[in-house]
């Protein structure tokens, strides 16, 4: 499947069918940090993902002083 | 997975409320909290007027959207930094944002200003780190836009990790007078202050960012190029990992100290404020300093000049 990390703007290829929270963790990301989405959808991390599918991980993280 | 209210597919699951949401029940979820938030706290009422500061972010504009969609009187203030393309950016969906909906924008262009006071320009010349200036900028603009349009409230966007993170902080170098001053709304110290109040303070960047998505607002992904780096992002990821741990951490870390801990450190009001000689705003000293910023950036300027 094509992995797109925002806001770095990397591009990522990972195979296999995954469920949505192992993959969020195989990538070192702590889960709640960004948001999984497939198109219009967000993913909960019980869901399925496989090679047919393309999608975004959206860090959530803002920084700097406000 | 199943949404904790209506039992419908979820598609957002929140570890620190032990529950997850499909897309219409986490709406009002977070639209309740929201409300609760300004109800309890006392942020402001339907008939008062609320300036709300708007960078292009996922929070202000998240703010923005769920204040006007509660009822409120709100015109959105964005301050153009002149941070290269990431401000040309912020900008535009910013006003793309008040257009679609039909909101009164209030804009000021740091970079546009007689002095070209833009965010980069200004830590250059006087070698501040560019998050101080900024945070200079940003106070003194808010102040005087929220005072020079009659709005007795300013909004801003701080959420429950912007929070808990500056707790952190001030906690780990025991900055008491930022301690007593930690508060979901500050009343004003002077008459040409306004209060000020936070209503996403107990909503988490998770949240905020989720209900952007659901609802729709293209927000600025990118972060500020200043930010990498930032202190504040080191003490987010210590608390992201206390919360993976042992999920509701962040809630119960800002929601005690508020409870139990920031009284204690409120011990009084602030010392009397006099007014800016330059400019009129509330200021410890002869300057604010907004004022001692600009003056500073001046001398520097004149001197480069006389060296060069």
């Amino acid at each position: 499947m094509q992995i797109r990390l925002e806001p770095q703007g990397k591009q990522i290829t990972v195979s296999g069918r995954k469920r949505v929270g192992d993959l969020v963790q195989s990538l070192g990301i702590l889960a709640g940090t960004v948001m999984v989405i497939r198109g219009d959808e967000l993913l909960t991390d019980d869901e399925f993902v496989d090679d047919t599918d393309s999608i975004e991980l959206r860090a959530v993280i803002s920084g700097g002083v406000a | 997975m199943k949404c904790k209210r209506c039992k419908e597919k979820a598609i957002v699951q929140l570890r620190s409320h032990n529950a997850a949401f499909c897309k219409p029940c986490f709406t009002f979820f977070f639209q309740r909290t929201v409300e609760r938030a300004i109800d309890r706290e006392h942020m402001f009422a339907k008939d008062e007027r609320v300036l709300v500061a708007v960078s292009g972010g996922k929070d202000s504009l998240a703010l923005w959207d769920v204040l006007v969609d509660l009822g409120y009187q709100t015109e959105g203030l964005y301050l153009g930094l002149g941070i290269g393309t990431y401000s040309k950016a912020s900008e535009q969906k910013t006003r793309a944002f008040a257009e679609k909906r039909g909101l009164t924008l209030r804009v000021v262009a740091l970079d546009e200003t007689e002095d070209n006071l833009a965010i980069p320009e200004v830590a250059a010349t006087t070698r501040r780190p560019a998050c101080s200036a900024c945070g200079t900028f940003k106070r003194h603009h808010f102040d005087r836009a929220a005072l020079d349009g009659g709005f007795p409230v300013l909004a801003t966007g701080h959420n429950l990790d912007d929070e808990a993170a500056r707790l952190l902080g001030n906690v780990l170098h025991w900055q008491l007078s930022y301690l007593a001053k930690q508060q979901p709304v500050l009343q004003p110290t002077h008459p040409r202050f306004v209060r000020k109040v936070r209503p996403l303070f107990r909503t988490s960047e998770l949240e905020s960012a989720t209900y952007a998505f659901l609802r729709g607002i293209d927000y600025v992904v990118d972060e500020c190029p200043n930010s990498h780096g930032a202190t504040q992002l080191v003490y987010k990821d210590i608390l992201n990992r206390l919360e993976h741990t042992m999920p509701g951490s962040k809630l119960a870390f800002l929601t005690d100290f508020l409870n139990r801990g920031q009284p204690l450190f409120a011990a009084g009001p602030d010392g009397q404020l006099g007014e800016c000689e330059r400019c009129g705003m509330p200021a410890a000293g002869e300057l604010c300093g907004y004022c001692r910023l600009v003056a500073e950036v001046g001398r520097r300027r004149a001197q480069a000049v006389a060296h060069s």
